[in-house]
């Protein structure tokens, strides 16, 4: 979603080189934004890359070092059943950040489209809202229980169990998440749509989807910024609760909100169980929070130069 | 019936005598804590165990069973039984005879009519009453005078102890539950909520599923009892903060069920508050083995029915092959710890109805491979056995539960070293164990190759829970699904043999039948893998003197007799 | 406005409506049973009676219309006895609790107070302490009291509650005995040592849920409020020798307030809504656990009514959102 007002940036002062070089360079002053998108990377290259060098299965069970302390067998320790916790969390990671991203990704799409729609055009508005009411109002267990009961074969018999259970889970996460962004998304459009540089694009016969791209769109794109850094995290957490219901991965499947939940009643024995997912999940949120600061201020051109 | 009763901490507060200021109210206020809040104070309209244990203080059956298992006369002068000509000779009534002036907590004396209305309460039709199987086979009740009570059955009941016996089964007032019968019954919050009983306390206010209230009852049958003025009963939360609140805050007396790894249990009892005790009742957590197929390819009318056998599974050997390849022993050690028992029987107690049948107790990896090769499983390419192009692929189901995930990624384990491939797949309980015709995910369904779970019987006598896996009571969709025999296990030999328990009287010979029972469901036919003898652990503060833990009947079934440690 | 108010009032009816239908189906839509928390020593036919003493026999658009009419004509009714001490709802039948077999409305009215006083006061505090952290973080943005706020709200949203609560559990009530684990819902505060015990049993639960709504009201504020700093309205107000104050705290903030309205207006609903896990962990047993409680029991009117009004709430706070959008930026016109 983020990369769409990019497509389509205000056109200023194009004389020279391309507009992304000045994006780029003003990201490039924001220590911030370098350092979220350094920590970022570092996070998906070792859960990426990181099983290639560690090579102990997450699922494997050495019962007889169960509970065992950071040590150079198991750098992170062991958990209950004696599975190495550094390769959960990689094989965590890879699953929390992909539905973290992805779940965000349809959330921010759904949010900002029906919130654009609803507030710049006012026939739709008020079904949109009401939509969005409904959404709000119904009580999220229950509509995820029917989800998967109505889709969880289907899928995955189409992709495979494992496919399957992702594409459930982050369109689940996704179609209940949307709402708040669509609310705020909404709000912020009515009042631009009064603006004068919209009316003025108006009164000179701009299209409505040229109007909504060039001119809308770059204007809420702080509120989108910061629903999808919270909805990175608010994704990570709800795959965790959906999975320890039963609604979303096998149980033996690790993710970071699993690994975080599952070790809290360890709390007082191993503390630093709690703390690996803990951080890892921390750690995301707040370099893509950065990586988001940095791009709103390298994309809106009157910072830009300052 | 003598029982093995495990009791880790029990024993060093009863060492302490009772306290020497024994009056009625002296010990100001108790502090129970039940993770699951109680959601009405009947147990007639709910079964469920929070429900029952909560009422048990309250209202108050015929009879309870003790700790050890035995019947102890409650509101009646002796249990009746064939040689004090309580029960009859032909076993078709029972006659029970109330302790002379007892008054319920309004003041009013207890009479025949009340225990007679109980009976119609529940027997009511329409009144949707989750005891009424308590009541299968009462015929008639009659009251030949205000003390003596006459229960007559349809046919001989070898073991006439169910109605009025035990938590389960209360007797309740009629003055109050007159106006309730049937349909109405649903309706009649203010005695739901608050029924007047003979128990040791009354309720002063009920806040369903979070907190009751209670005073001592000044009508209560020993003067000196209860010792405590006031209990408040709280509910919510999870096993571990209400370990912690008695165990480690002190801000508790006790905690119910405490579903706990055996260390994080440990690690709270450093905490010095509390300690946790442990008892043992009938409860076994299995593996189900599916004898029909549940492939999704076949129609919803056939698939997981007697119509399709199951294609790996079917065959004994492989089920036996199974059960070789799990070390019990380990996940009793991690799974419950000085809470559980491995055990390879359905009906690990009371002693004389278990079998002495011990041999799937050592784990035989290379045993379990042989015998898969001798059913025709070959190791494949990947390790996975194959037969016929069929791979050994088993889908393993269970509830959502902490202690059953790791069960579950441990027998997966042992598994894939015999070259079995296992899919892990958890379901919320309240969709697993309800019997939603609707869900795919129910346990009665099976839509699965194996499942986990634990199951127990009431009381003391497994004829019931026995005659569960006979033929017609596979959940079939002509039933709706509902039924117990979840295996659809179905042998006549073992269909008669369950009508001859029905007609057996002496207790040593029903005590026979039930082993047989028990073994051939267990290590002949190797249908159910039972893994481990459930405990029940609970916790109480250092302070609280006089708990006995009791799995048999209501944990808080001598809640009279406890007492503040000066 | 008004009759915008109006128009909004009464096209808000079939919407509700609408909604209460659509919950209806899916929650009979969704696997499960009321009857799944019995013991599985209860044999199948005795549950079966059990089901159909609940009234589960009857088909779905009967039992539909029966709560509708319970809720929009029973209810009421209840409510003007209560209030008038009439009995114009004598014999009627209310909507009665699947778990409690007891009136939904009461046992509602009953968790409203701790409700009110946890999430509720979490809510205030969480707003209370968001707006100025938002103002000056935007203000003075990359200022170490930026960076600080930024790092702390980020952790404290990527931190869940389940996880937060327990933390808070054993460093202040068994580590340092300050403060109670469990909350006790049957405190009556009548004097200054009760409501002293009141404080001290809400001061964790609050400090976990405010600092949720905190991290998350902060950021949109600051985000907001960095878009509207850049504006040439605010050099044309500097310009003409405002003081700082005055820009901020009237032109800017004023027009900054748009999606923070937003936020804030969605989140009372969910004060009604109860906060689940705060609530489950440090048992203060609200509506939040009230509702899930409830679903896990699948005891549908319950769920059903608390849905409802949770709607209605929706549908309410939106609408004055909308209202607040006029007032704070006159140039946006509904009519």
């Amino acid at each position: 979603m983020t990369d769409q007002p990019m497509a389509k940036p205000i056109p200023r002062d194009t004389s020279g080189r391309s507009q992304w070089w000045d994006v780029w360079d003003q990201f490039k002053t924001h220590k911030g934004a370098l350092f979220g998108a350094g920590v970022f990377l570092f996070i998906l290259l070792a859960v990426t890359l990181g099983p290639l060098v560690w090579t102990i299965e997450p699922t494997f069970i050495d019962i007889r070092a169960r509970n065992s302390g950071p040590s150079l067998a198991h750098p992170f320790g062991t958990d209950q059943l004696g599975r190495d916790i550094l390769a959960r969390m990689m094989a965590g990671g890879q699953v929390s950040i992909a539905v973290g991203l992805t779940a965000m990704a349809i959330s921010v799409f759904l949010g900002a489209l029906i919130g654009v729609v609803a507030g710049f055009f006012r026939r739709l508005d008020g079904m949109l809202m009401g939509l969005t009411d409904l959404f709000l109002a119904l009580p999220l267990l229950p509509l995820l229980l029917v989800m998967v009961m109505l889709f969880r074969e289907t899928l995955s018999r189409s992709f495979g169990p494992e496919m399957g259970t992702f594409i459930l889970i982050v369109s689940a996460i996704g179609i209940t998440s949307w709402m708040q962004t669509a609310r705020i998304v909404r709000g912020e459009v009515l009042a631009l749509k009064e603006r004068e540089f919209v009316l003025a694009a108006r009164s000179i016969g701009t299209p409505s989807r040229r109007m909504i791209l060039r001119h809308i769109l770059p204007n809420v794109l702080s509120p989108i910024m910061v629903s999808a850094t919270l909805g990175i995290a608010t994704a990570i957490i709800t795959e965790s609760a959906l999975s320890f219901l039963g609604l979303g991965f096998p149980p033996d499947f690790p993710t970071w909100g699993r690994l975080l939940f599952d070790a809290i009643d360890y709390l007082q024995q191993y503390p630093e169980r709690v703390f690996w997912p803990g951080l890892a999940i921390s750690l995301t949120v707040l370099s893509v929070n950065y990586i988001g600061d940095g791009l709103r201020d390298a994309l809106d051109p009157r910072i830009r130069g300052r | 019936m003598k029982l093995k009763t495990i009791l880790m901490g029990a024993v060093a507060a009863l060492a302490f005598a009772p306290v020497a200021n024994a009056e009625r109210g002296s010990d100001g206020e108790v502090k129970i804590i039940y993770w699951q809040a109680p959601s009405i104070l009947n147990p007639y309209l709910s079964g469920g165990t929070k429900d029952i244990e909560s009422a048990s203080l309250i209202v108050e059956p015929l009879a309870r069973f003790d700790e050890t298992g035995s019947l102890v006369p409650y509101l009646v002068t002796e249990i009746p039984t064939v040689e004090n000509g309580g029960v009859a000779a032909d076993l078709t009534s029972i006659t029970w005879k109330l302790k002379e002036g007892l008054l319920w907590s309004d003041g009013t004396p207890v009479t025949s009519a009340d225990v007679k209305f109980t009976a119609d309460y529940c027997m009511a039709p329409d009144g949707g009453c989750a005891q009424s199987a308590k009541f299968d086979g009462v015929e008639s009740i009659e009251t030949p005078d205000d003390l003596t009570i006459v229960v007559n059955f349809d046919s001989p009941k070898p073991v006439p102890y169910a109605a009025f016996v035990g938590a389960q089964s209360p007797v309740i007032q009629k003055a109050q539950f007159e106006d309730c019968l049937g349909a109405k019954a649903q309706e009649c919050t203010s005695a739901n909520f608050g029924p007047i009983g003979t128990g040791p306390f009354v309720v002063t206010d009920f806040k369903p599923n979070d907190v009751i209230t209670m005073k001592a009852n000044e009508n209560y049958r020993d003067p000196a009892k209860p010792a405590f003025a006031t209990l408040t009963f709280k509910g919510g939360g999870d096993a571990a903060a209400a370990g912690r609140a008695v165990m480690e805050t002190g801000e508790f007396d006790y905690a119910w069920n405490l579903q706990l790894a055996p260390e994080v249990i440990s690690q709270m009892a450093e905490g010095g508050q509390g300690k946790p005790i442990s008892g043992f009742g009938t409860l076994v957590e299995r593996i189900e083995m599916n004898l029909t197929n549940p492939s999704p390819d076949l129609p919803p009318e056939t698939r997981a029915t007697a119509a399709e056998p199951h294609p790996i599974l079917s065959d004994e050997r492989v089920r036996r092959a199974l059960s070789m390849a799990i070390d019990r022993e380990l996940l009793v050690e991690i799974g419950y710890g000085q809470a559980g028992r491995a055990t390879c029987n359905l009906v690990p107690a009371p002693d004389i109805y278990a079998s002495d049948n011990t041999d799937c107790l050592t784990q035989d990896i290379e045993g379990a491979k042989a015998l898969l090769e001798e059913a025709g499983w070959t190791v494949g390419a990947d390790g996975v056995r194959e037969k016929d192009g069929m791979k050994l692929s088993l889908l393993y189901q269970t509830s959502t539960n902490a202690v059953r995930q790791d069960f579950q990624a441990l027998i997966k384990q042992w598994w894939s070293e015999i070259g079995v491939e296992t899919e892990l797949k958890n379901i919320d309980a309240s969709v697993f164990f309800g019997g939603d015709p609707a869900s795919p995910d129910t346990f009665q369904k099976f839509y699965a190759d194996v499942e986990m779970y634990a199951n127990n019987f009431d009381g003391t006598d497994p004829e019931q829970y026995l005659g569960q896996y006979t033929c017609e009571k596979a959940p079939r969709p002509e039933t709706q699904w509902q039924g117990e025999n979840i295996n659809r296990y179905c042998n006549e030999e073992y269909d008669a043999l369950v009508a001859e328990l029905a007609k057996t009287g002496e207790i040593s010979k029903r005590a026979e039948i039930a082993k047989q029972l028990n073994d051939m469901l267990t290590k002949d036919s190797m249908t159910i893998v039972p893994l481990v003898d459930r405990g029940r652990v609970s916790a109480h503060s250092n302070s609280l003197g006089g708990v006995v833990l009791n799995t048999w009947d209501s944990e808080l079934w001598n809640a009279a007799d406890w007492y503040r440690i000066q | 406005m008004l009759t915008y108010t109006i128009r909004r009032l009464l096209l808000a009816i079939p919407t509700l409506l609408l909604i209460s239908l659509i919950i209806f189906l899916l929650l009979d839509l969704a696997p499960g049973d009321p009857l799944a928390n019995q013991p599985l020593s209860i044999p199948p036919e005795v549950r079966q009676k059990m089901r159909d003493a609940l009234g589960l026999d009857s088909p779905a658009y009967v039992r539909y219309l029966l709560w509708a009419k319970q809720f929009f004509w029973v209810e009421p009714l209840v409510f003007v006895d209560w209030v008038l001490g009439t009995g114009f709802s004598a014999d009627m039948q209310r909507i009665v609790s699947w778990q409690f077999r007891s009136p939904v409305f009461d046992i509602i009215i009953q968790r409203l107070p701790q409700t009110l006083w946890v999430v509720g006061l979490a809510y205030l505090v969480g707003v209370l302490i968001a707006l100025p952290i938002g103002i000056i973080s935007a203000y003075k943005q990359y200022s170490w009291f930026d960076q600080v706020g930024t790092f702390i709200s980020m952790i404290g949203f990527s931190v869940p509650p389940f996880f937060s609560g327990v933390l808070m559990i054993v460093v202040f009530a068994i580590m340092l005995p300050w403060f109670p684990s469990i909350y006790d819902t049957t405190l009556v505060v009548n004097d200054l040592e009760s409501f002293g015990q009141q404080i001290r049993q809400m001061t964790l639960p609050v400090l976990v849920l405010a600092l949720q709504t905190t991290a998350q009201l902060s950021r949109f504020m600051r985000a907001s409020m960095l878009d509207n700093l850049n504006h040439d309205y605010v050099r044309t107000a500097r310009a003409k020798g405002m003081t700082e104050k005055v820009v901020l705290l009237v032109h800017v903030l004023r027009n900054s307030m748009i999606p923070v309205v937003t936020v804030i207006a969605l989140g009372i609903p969910s004060i009604f809504g109860g906060a689940i896990i705060t609530e489950q962990i440090f048992k203060v047993n609200g509506l939040g656990q009230l509702l899930i409680t409830a679903i896990y029991a699948n005891d549908l009117p319950m769920v059903q009514t608390l849905a409802f009004i949770f709607a209605v709430l929706i549908v309410l706070c939106n609408l004055i959102a909308d209202i607040l959008y006029g007032m704070l930026d006159p140039r946006i016109r509904y009519d």
